[in-house]
């Protein structure tokens, strides 16, 4: 046996994150469930725009503008999307696949960040179709009912809710990066979201003080703000030191750890 | 070139790992064997980076799996055929590593071609293949990239026969045109069809480690009897030590012409008597397996 020695080249370009990138966008379309959990953002818009269609003429209620269509969707997107940011990270380790994907990204960082990208990416395309979809249901609603068509939401508005939007993607992201369990995230998810804010309701209506403590530090609270503009610089700085303590030191945490973890 | 050195990982009080040390030689395959448990997983899922070491290190070449840029396009890795999103094709499934190797997509073709699974089958989802098909597409993966070094850990296991003669070619020439390859096992036979060099590991610890030849290669001599307290007896009073070895039989230090005379005189008619060729190896797997067995070895006849 000749000991012909294999040398390893550490001069080979590395997977560059562009690549990573499209990697986790298809990650997130190439199974049945993952492809379904995309059509239902486009299936969940359309029944709700349906629904309010339906309202408006049964009730023949002339008040339903675009507003009203947002809202109907807004509220299903803002389930749908921060469990789709957390399968794409969850799924490495439910289903096991990371151990081929940090075999071959030992960086995981980078794959963290890549999945990130790609869920904003996700989040933002969605938005964009769901406010299509409501769109035309103002359209289509108004002519039928033959009330005035009003757009209410404007350019400004509609950046703002797609901020919000995302804001809630990236806690259902952090969750994932945090806690690496699907059912375990998802469940946090609703207790972050839905648990939090009634707990921080009761508190501020009990205790005199904590209610001007609580625009700081309860980040639905603060978040709310953005779906309701106009937004101060107050309410910028308390979305600002909210994020900080419900989002950003347990996503560090969350790096941190995933990056030492063992993936089994 | 797979360098190991000084390698321990412990969970808690647990030492997985022992202070393990080995080397993989290029143009060899060579066989990590142990027990389950043994440490053969930890040890391999250090090497690719996914556990960090308590101590020690693992090296590709003397360059840490971290940072090697591209991994995939050097070291080709399988390490649980299983873990796998069940909702994806095979095809899938080396697409996206593929896609992250930046490889042309023609690879996917081929390495679905060199492990025999059918256009057809690579449509199919993960969930519906067996383990057997599961193994293949692994194997598919690590391949991929063209690298030369494979580390790839039960990569036999739910292959029928013809699926690991098939396997043993495989890694036969690609160890010939000067691959590098590890590959485990919990099963004694795999790794003797397979390896050139062998590692045992058991408790984390190496036990012993050579190549096939070294270690199947033992002195002595494997004898069995239809009565065997009376082989026994006739051995003790020849003055031979004996201890009981695989299959019913006892294994002696003495040649087969001492034993079959010591037998002979004392009437003890002889089912079996041979040089005792990889009984060693035999015998220390199956002590280290000993602890962890259900049923008990048993040494009936052998009390001499």
């Amino acid at each position: 046996m000749s000991a012909t020695a294999i040398a390893i080249d550490t001069n080979r370009p590395g997977v560059p994150l562009s690549r990573l990138f499209k990697v986790e966008l298809r990650k997130m379309f190439d199974t049945r469930s993952g492809f379904w959990l995309m059509m239902s953002i486009a299936i969940v818009s359309t029944i709700a725009t349906i629904i309010v269609i339906l309202v408006q003429g049964l009730a023949d209620d002339p008040g339903v503008t675009y507003g009203t269509f947002a809202g109907a969707i807004g509220f299903p997107m803002a389930v749908i999307l921060p469990i789709i940011a957390i399968l794409a990270v969850t799924g490495e380790w439910s289903q096991r696949t990371g151990l081929i994907t940090f075999t071959l990204t030992p960086h995981r960082s980078q794959v963290i960040a890549a999945k990130a990208l790609a869920a904003v990416a996700v989040g933002v395309g969605s938005m964009i179709l769901a406010m299509a979809i409501g769109a035309l249901g103002n359209v289509i609603g108004s002519t039928i009912t033959g009330g005035d068509m009003v757009w209410d939401v404007g350019v400004g508005d509609f950046f703002l809710i797609m901020l919000g939007n995302v804001l809630g993607l990236l806690i259902g992201f952090m969750l994932g990066v945090l806690i690496r369990n699907s059912a375990g995230a998802i469940v946090a998810y609703f207790v972050y979201s839905f648990l939090f804010p009634t707990m921080f309701g009761i508190l501020a209506e009990l205790v005199g003080w904590f209610k001007d403590l609580q625009p700081w530090i309860d980040f639905n609270f603060s978040q709310s703000k953005l779906f309701d503009p106009p937004v101060s610089g107050e309410e910028w700085a308390q979305l600002a030191t909210s994020s900080i303590i419900w989002f950003i030191i347990p996503m560090v945490f969350g790096i941190w750890a995933v990056l030492r973890s063992e993936v089994k | 070139m797979i360098t190991v050195e000084g390698l321990t990982k412990t969970y808690g009080g647990f030492k997985a790992v022992d202070n393990v040390s080995f080397e993989c030689k290029p143009g060899a395959v060579t066989g990590f064997l142990g027990p389950n448990g043994a440490g053969k997983t930890t040890t391999m899922r250090i090497m690719a980076g996914l556990t960090i070491a308590s101590s020690g290190a693992a090296l590709v070449s003397g360059v840490q799996y971290q940072d090697i840029p591209n991994p995939g396009t050097q070291v080709g890795v399988l390490l649980d055929a299983s873990a796998q999103h069940a909702g994806r094709t095979g095809r899938e499934i080396l697409t996206l590593s593929a896609l992250t190797m930046g490889l042309p997509m023609s690879r996917v073709d081929e390495m679905l071609k060199l492990v025999s699974l059918t256009p057809d089958e690579s449509k199919r989802r993960v969930k519906n293949y067996s383990l057997g098909m599961r193994q293949r597409l692994g194997i598919a993966n690590a391949l991929l990239g063209d690298p030369k070094i494979l580390i790839l850990d039960e990569p036999a296991n739910g292959l029928d026969p013809a699926g690991i003669h098939w396997m043993r070619s495989l890694l036969r020439e690609y160890a010939n045109r000067g691959g590098t390859v590890l590959l485990s096992s919990h099963l004694l036979h795999e790794i003797e069809v397979i390896a050139d060099e062998i590692i045992v590991i058991g408790n984390g610890r190496i036990v012993a480690q050579g190549t096939k030849a070294e270690l199947l290669q033992t002195a002595g001599t494997f004898v069995k009897a239809g009565d065997m307290s009376a082989l026994a007896n006739a051995l003790t009073t020849a003055g031979m030590a004996a201890s009981p070895s695989g299959d019913g039989g006892l294994r002696t230090e003495a040649t087969p012409e001492q034993v079959g005379k010591a037998a002979a005189s004392a009437g003890v008619a002889l089912i079996e008597l041979r040089p005792a060729e990889g009984a060693g190896l035999e015998e220390m797997f199956l002590e280290l397996t000993a602890g962890t067995q259900r049923e008990e070895v048993t040494t009936e006849g052998a009390t001499a």
